[in-house]
């Protein structure tokens, strides 16, 4: 009943008869009756009452319902009851923007531009150029930098997601640097450049440009995505094509791409210099933007290790004295995840959790714990290891913007 | 099962318009509220102003607004600016 996410109250809410199995979403414990409009909802409490207030499920032309927190510039988040596996499909994926000016982008018209001062020269592809060149598939998490920062406590403000700014592809499109050898890339190049279509509604709103490290941009994995989990890129998640950065977070991934230009100096745009920043050495990230970094605060880069409850929300009721799955997902920066705990003592003692099917480094892997709650009150957290031995923290690490929020979740079943 | 899903993304496409169907969003009622709607809202939807409160404390609508216009290059009256700013930490902050 209260808070047990099952798709039942995701389809009530949705108030859709859409099959159930593309949501990929697997029946749970059904207990109780909750109203099953707030299923899907569920937002949690720790949010501020103003997100609470304005925050509701509405559907973007060819999504299903998801968590309106704004509408202009569209953010929406993913309920937590859809992310409980590996893959999350594209009509559930959350929808980030910055600007408010998203043309609907004709295929057949578009065109990608590669050109700037440390190529050799100019390309440019249509789609079908872009398709011709060797396609590569890599299941990767896209998650967004400020995903929970709306449970930041002090409150920092920004957009107040909940745990839901986040989703699992398979991404399929070219490598980057494939895209960028139609050019040439010079010796002299730092750092590649990324436009996209979308503008803000006044001329002077700065145009959300991205650039990654040549390093980066290099990597195999790195790609010009045309396909999501087999069809086209939705609107919402960048049609026709976007960047996929495994491992990094969804900042740069930028959609309804337009134009790649190669730089011999870093680039100083306002979403590089002054937003998307984190202060120096304060969290364990491997990854480095060295030629972004100031003395006192750099580039966000990979996301840190993480993991989600995702059968059963902060208060749900479970039956006592019966055997009982929690079950979630877990990710990291592209590291793989070599184990996730569970405790039920509030942390005193751990007990591994089975994991789920491995789709490679870059992708969200589910796990499943068993257990038989007794009668009453039982907390469970979660906590996630990667194969370099990262852990998450147990308390969180203030930063200015409010991003990497991996505090091990902590959540209280009621047994009757 | 393939074949139908592309279809029947393909009709929802065509169907779709391009902008989210945005509801109007009631902001508390108070003395600027008309500035309020007519310079943030030509930007971007009213929610971004509620998301935040109880929070937005002391210089937080000042430091806001400015970044509206400096940073994002909102073209609002320096007497309009005031305005909304006193309406924003009257209605949606606390002391």
């Amino acid at each position: 009943m209260e808070g047990v996410i099952t798709r039942r109250n995701l389809l009530g809410a949705a108030g859709t008869g859409m099959a159930l199995a593309a949501a990929g979403v697997v029946a749970r414990e059904v207990i109780g009756t909750r109203a099953e409009a707030a299923g899907a909802l569920a937002l949690p409490p720790g949010l501020p009452a103003g997100t609470r207030a304005e925050a509701r499920l509405d559907a973007l032309p060819g999504k299903r319902p998801l968590i309106k927190l704004a509408y202009r510039p569209p953010n929406y988040e993913t309920p937590v009851g859809y992310l409980g596996t590996a893959v999350t499909p594209n009509d559930v994926f959350f929808v980030r923007y910055h600007l408010a000016d998203i043309p609907r982008i004709d295929a057949s018209h578009w065109k990608l531009a590669i050109g700037g001062e440390g190529a050799n020269g100019q390309a440019s592809f249509d789609l079908d150029g872009l398709k011709r060149l060797p396609a590569v598939e890599v299941t990767a998490l896209c998650q967004c930098s400020g995903n929970r920062r709306g449970l930041f406590q002090p409150h920092v403000a920004g957009v107040e997601w909940g745990y839901g700014a986040m989703g699992c592809a398979r991404w399929k499109g070219a490598r980057l640097k494939d895209v960028l050898d139609k050019a040439g890339v010079k010796k002299e190049a730092v750092e590649i450049v990324f436009d996209g279509a979308d503008k803000g509604a006044v001329e002077k709103t700065p145009d959300f440009i991205k650039s990654l490290p040549l390093w980066k941009a290099l990597e195999e994995t790195t790609l010009v995505a045309y396909e999501m989990n087999g069809e086209p890129l939705p609107h919402w998640n960048g049609f026709p094509a976007r960047l996929v950065v495994p491992g990094w977070t969804g900042t740069y991934w930028v959609k309804h791409l337009v134009s790649i230009s190669v730089a011999n100096k870093p680039f100083d745009g306002f979403w590089m210099k002054s937003a998307y920043r984190i202060p120096v050495g304060k969290f364990p990230v491997v990854s480095r933007f060295i030629s972004q970094e100031t003395a006192a605060n750099t580039p966000i880069t990979e996301m840190v290790i993480n993991s989600l409850i995702t059968s059963h929300a902060d208060g749900a009721s479970v039956k006592a004295a019966a055997p009982l799955s929690v079950t979630g997902i877990a990710w990291d920066g592209g590291y793989g995840i070599r184990t996730v705990e569970v405790s039920l003592d509030d942390g005193r003692s751990w007990q591994p959790a089975q994991l789920g099917e491995d789709l490679g480094k870059f992708a969200l892997r589910t796990w499943s714990y068993g257990f038989t709650p007794k009668a009453g009150r039982q907390s469970v957290m979660a906590r996630a290891t990667n194969a370099i031995g990262q852990t998450q923290t147990a308390e969180l690490i203030p930063n200015p913007a409010g991003y990497h929020h991996n505090v091990m979740q902590k959540i209280t079943l009621v047994a009757r | 099962m393939r074949m139908r899903s592309i279809l029947a993304v393909a009709l929802l496409l065509a169907a779709a318009p391009a902008l989210a169907e945005e509801k109007p969003i009631k902001l508390k009622p108070a003395a600027g509220l008309d500035k309020v709607e007519a310079n943030c809202g030509a930007c971007h939807s009213l929610d971004y102003i509620v998301m935040n409160s109880p929070f937005p404390t002391g210089s937080f609508w000042d430091t806001e607004v400015a970044k509206m216009i400096n940073a994002f290059g909102a073209p609002i009256e320096a007497s309009d600016a005031k305005v909304i700013v006193d309406y924003l930490k009257k209605s949606y902050g606390s002391p």
